[in-house]
């Protein structure tokens, strides 16, 4: 009964360092393809977003494969002396980020187009430079796509299975996370935990929309 | 008005293709006074207000006073955020994340140091503008009206060396317009900022623009003084059925008992109904073409006030089955004076034989009081004046 909270917490940990990775990585890529006059851009787009449509296995071999000791991934683990970041946490993060990324880039892109051209016209004549103009106009009008894509990033990453499956395995303590604990209590018949754990993730989930409902509507309102 | 500045203008070589719209002009604003670009819509206009800007950019060459702003020979272009301009867009354009009041200080707080010579006051812009009692609101909260002043007001307030108005009144309704353009006056008279105002309404031309810079299809047809193009009959200014043109006026006398005031402009003086200001202060007149009627003799016992004698510059040229021809006049006797333009029937032209040269006298209607003219109001002055010794403190400096 005790070990349910390793699971937890190592999802918590998950989903918080993926979604500042996820915030990271996303908002530059959103940026580049809410601007960008490239004609490409939509084929950067369409890879971006395959994650949403690929079966979670799919993306989790390929997966496998990147991370494990004859792909990059086991390149990488070898700066450090490890021979895969497949089975690992930091892979783990990896993947999540990559199976993610869609339903982060996607809100902050839309927030992005959302007001055009005319602030940040407005910004560069009143003498604000690209970056300062980012921080200070760019950022706090596309702030409703920020809270919505680090929440569902962030939702998403504690609700993944397929791919954690996939690549992560079921290390207790490294990989094993809320997802696969519940269906290892299912499968060892440990009904007791696997309810306890199936309950807190419907309460989360009904938080979260809830959340993001309100304060949507909050930002949307015009004035203070 | 800056020292510095001198004579120094600015100076337009812009070429290029936009889709299918080619731009190509050549053309120089002072760095005084609001220089108006006039023209249809497609004509170009707002695109060379954006090339000044630095958010679009054509080949060519730009300098304003000393700086050069771009020079593709020299392989010069300054981005728009290191151009010490303001803009102020059709549509406000306010910061919807911001208060008012941060939007007013969004410019000035970056305001680049070398341009913060003469520097314009917050409390005095807000004055000016009238904008006082909004500074904490959002700009959702605004009428539209509100927001254009607001927009001018944080354009001022990042301390520009040029202003750029692109048709900041077009999308607002005749009564929102009126509630502006006394602000935009004030602005013209009491700050000693070059201005240059897109627009394709020649009634805010007439009442703002000192230099007129008319364009079609992508080309300059003709610059120069705004009076001076409104008498050129070759333009489409005198030939609009709204011909007018406007003249710069002293007030010389009043007379209390007929509430009426006397205006000397060159050439001549104008009688004004009601009573407009004291002796000495300038005022902006309009004089419509088809309020001015011509006679051979002195006309007497009549009911327009202002007749005088002038003499006929020119005639605009036959068109065999013209109704109406436009003349241009020079006041006084040998025509030196400032020129009108006046609308009668070609029968009457052939009639009374005027052409170029004739001496006749001009009845004219009705005379608008347009402005309130250079010089302005006590409480503008004082702005403009202590922007003055803000200016010359830092040169001492």
């Amino acid at each position: 009964m005790n070990d349910i909270w390793t699971p937890i917490r190592l999802t918590l940990e998950l989903a918080f360092i993926t979604t500042f990775v996820l915030l990271s990585i996303g908002t530059p890529v959103a940026w580049w393809l809410a601007r960008s006059r490239a004609r490409w851009k939509e084929v950067a787009a369409t890879i971006v977003a395959l994650p949403l449509v690929l079966p979670p296995t799919v993306l989790g071999f390929y997966l496998l494969i990147l991370l494990g000791p004859q792909g990059p991934g086991g390149w990488l683990a070898g700066l450090w002396g490890g021979r895969s970041l497949a089975f690992t946490f930091p892979g783990l993060v990896i993947g999540s980020t990559v199976y993610s990324l869609p339903f982060v880039v996607q809100p902050i892109r839309n927030g992005f187009e959302a007001f055009g051209n005319r602030p940040l016209e407005a910004a560069a004549t009143l003498r604000a430079g690209p970056w300062d103009a980012f921080w200070s106009v760019a950022v706090p009008l596309a702030r409703p796509g920020f809270l919505t894509g680090a929440v569902l990033g962030f939702a998403h990453t504690v609700g993944e299975f397929g791919v954690v499956l996939m690549i992560g395995g079921n290390i207790p303590g490294q990989t094993k996370v809320l997802s696969v604990a519940i269906y290892d209590y299912v499968e060892s018949l440990q009904w007791t935990e696997a309810s306890l754990l199936a309950g807190l993730m419907v309460a989360f989930a009904f938080a979260v929309i809830l959340t993001v409902t309100v304060f949507e509507k909050r930002v949307a309102r015009p004035g203070r | 008005m800056s020292a510095g500045a001198g004579e120094s203008a600015i100076e337009f070589t812009l070429a290029g293709r936009l889709g299918d719209f080619a731009l190509d002009v050549v053309f120089a604003a002072p760095m005084r006074g609001v220089t108006a670009l006039f023209g249809p819509s497609g004509s170009g206009k707002t695109t060379i207000l954006r090339c000044a800007a630095g958010l679009q950019r054509l080949s060519g060459r730009l300098q304003v006073g000393e700086d050069v702003w771009q020079d593709d020979a020299a392989g010069v272009f300054r981005p728009p955020h290191r151009r010490p301009i303001g803009y102020v867009f059709q549509e406000a354009s306010l910061f919807p994340h911001l208060s008012v009041r941060d939007n007013l200080r969004f410019g000035a707080k970056r305001a680049l140091p070398e341009h913060g010579v003469g520097a314009l006051d917050f409390a005095d812009i807000v004055k000016l503008l009238g904008i006082g009692h909004l500074l904490d609101r959002a700009p959702a909260a605004l009428s539209g009206g509100e927001r254009q002043r607001v927009a001018i007001g944080r354009a001022l307030l990042s301390q520009p060396r040029l202003l750029l108005m692109d048709e900041p009144l077009a999308s607002l309704d005749r009564l929102t317009k009126d509630e502006i353009l006394p602000h935009l006056e004030a602005v013209h008279e009491s700050l000693a900022i070059p201005i240059l105002y897109v627009s394709h309404d020649i009634g805010e031309i007439e009442r703002l623009a000192d230099t007129l810079v008319l364009l079609e299809n992508g080309r300059v047809a003709a610059a120069g003084e705004l009076a001076v193009l409104q008498a050129d009959l070759e333009l489409p200014l005198a030939r609009a059925p709204e011909a007018a043109v406007t003249l710069e006026g002293a007030v010389v006398g009043a007379d209390e008992t007929y509430a009426l005031t006397t205006f000397a402009v060159a050439g001549g003086t104008l009688i004004v109904p009601g009573r407009q200001g004291g002796r000495g202060d300038r005022r902006r007149l309009r004089i419509s073409a088809s309020d001015v009627s011509f006679s051979r003799a002195a006309p007497e016992e009549t009911t327009i006030l202002n007749c005088l004698p002038v003499r006929i510059h020119s005639v605009s040229r036959h068109d065999r089955d013209a109704v109406q021809m436009n003349i241009v006049v020079g006041l006084g006797d040998d025509g030196g004076g400032a020129r009108i333009v006046g609308r009668v029937t070609r029968k009457s032209q052939e009639a009374l034989g005027l052409t170029a040269g004739r001496r006749v006298f001009a009845q004219i209607k009705s005379v608008a009081l347009l402005a309130s003219g250079a010089g302005g109001g006590p409480r503008h002055r004082a702005i403009a004046q202590s922007q003055q010794e803000k200016a010359d403190e830092a040169q001492r400096a």
